[in-house]
């Protein structure tokens, strides 16, 4: 059995007949093509699948793409500057070390993004808070927090 | 995941006729835990009716006495609404322990207390603010809610529209968290509604959340942390995994009480 499914993908109109068991991680790497959007575990535990959905931050491999009907739905594709500039968050990444392999990274981004839009100059115990949804094997965490706080200031100081 | 149908109803109505005709069908609210219950094949409903798009089941509503929120209101939204900090602080705090972040952002009120799963939070929030579960067909009490193991009040098809708690004068929600999973190893919600009336909700520790009577007693009679240091909860009943054994599960209740019993008089 399929179905139709179609939203807003980073700003475009998108549909496709589905299989209704389609993830919405699967719908956005498989039909889409944008292979940004990362999976980890797999089972809604590291964090890597992270998407916005209507502008809040959501595991894309916990709902089936139907759930996303009619919505808008931000990757990580879309976060940089059409040239290439890196957004503030991302930016902050790079400057602080805040990746070692980058596969968690995209996932990280779309946490902190969401995350910072609502704090603007948030404390390192607030940033570890927002983390409980996001695994990283390699940098213990520490360079992401840092990154974290120094993304957040300077998103704050660019509105 | 078994394939599965999907519906999308506009309205209970709609969504409680479908669920009538499908013996298979399961309701998806956030879908936190039955997506991933679908992708294990623990659980293969022959059709999904997706309450997402119901807006009358969204929603909180404060009066007087009681704090009533929608089946399908996202533990975020609880978390932030001011209307329940203010009356409710405890409740709202709890609702920000939940998961993490993006499970926040799906999960809902009536999806997490129609799994029952053993080590949800707002099981525990529910009996100690004497909440009552309102469905499409009648309003069931908090102590008569909870069955077992994943197992509730609920018949096939009855659908939960909201949750109404009780204001209690005061009251806190401490939790003892699984390191890895973060999860409830232990969750003691303890509400105060004065004139000697403590109620006392335990989750994580047995296979569904319950109340800890001796401990209501104590507590009713002083609202202090000491009222509790001293009780020794039997371990018998309580789960036993490679997270914990029965036995530190009930120390864990002890100490996460008396935790709360503080964090509730700051």
């Amino acid at each position: 059995m399929s179905v139709r499914v179609s939203m807003k993908v980073n700003g475009k109109p998108v549909s496709a007949d589905i299989e209704e068991r389609t993830l919405l991680v699967s719908f956005i790497r498989e039909n889409l093509r944008l292979t940004g959007t990362h999976v980890g575990c797999d089972t809604a535990q590291c964090g890597a699948c992270t998407v916005h959905l209507n502008g809040k931050a959501i595991k894309s491999c916990s709902i089936v793409a139907m759930q996303a009907e009619g919505a808008d739905i931000l990757t990580i594709e879309a976060v940089a500057h059409p040239d290439g500039t890196l957004h503030p968050m991302q930016a902050a990444f790079k400057e602080n070390h805040g990746l070692q392999c980058g596969f968690c990274t995209p996932g990280m981004v779309m946490n902190a993004l969401d995350f910072a839009s609502s704090h603007p100059n948030p404390s390192e115990q607030e940033v570890r808070e927002s983390l409980e949804g996001n695994l990283c094997r390699c940098t213990g965490y520490h360079n992401i927090v840092k990154s974290i706080m120094a993304g957040a200031r300077a998103m704050a100081a660019a509105k | 995941m078994h394939a599965f149908q999907y519906h999308r109803p506009t309205s209970s109505k709609e969504a409680i006729g479908l669920a009538g005709q499908k013996a298979e069908g399961r309701y998806l609210a956030g879908g936190q835990s039955l997506v991933q219950a679908m992708k294990l094949r623990l659980s293969s409903p022959s059709d999904l009716i997706d309450l997402g798009t119901i807006k009358e089941l969204a929603g909180v509503k404060v009066s007087g006495s009681a704090v009533e929120i929608g089946a399908m209101t996202r533990h975020a939204e609880v978390a932030a609404s001011a209307e329940v900090k203010r009356a409710i602080p405890s409740l709202a705090a709890m609702a920000g322990m939940i998961g993490d972040r993006q499970v926040r952002h799906m999960g809902t009120i009536g999806g997490s207390l129609a799994n029952n799963d053993p080590a949800a939070d707002y099981p525990a929030a529910v009996l100690a603010l004497n909440a009552t579960v309102t469905t499409n067909k009648r309003k069931i009490g908090a102590d008569q809610y909870f069955k077992g193991l994943y197992e509730t009040a609920l018949e096939p098809s009855e659908l939960i529209t909201a949750v109404s708690f009780q204001v209690p004068k005061r009251g806190a929600y401490m939790k003892f968290k699984n390191p890895a999973s973060r999860f409830a190893l232990v969750g003691v919600f303890v509400a105060d509604f004065g004139s000697g009336n403590v109620r006392v909700g335990v989750t994580g520790a047995g296979p569904s959340a319950f109340r800890q009577t001796e401990m209501e007693k104590a507590l009713s009679a002083k609202f202090a942390p000491e009222a509790v240091a001293a009780i020794k909860v039997k371990p018998d009943g309580l789960n036993n995994d490679l997270h914990a054994s029965p036995e530190y599960r009930a120390h864990l209740i002890t100490v996460m009480c008396k935790r709360a019993v503080e964090q509730a008089l700051k």
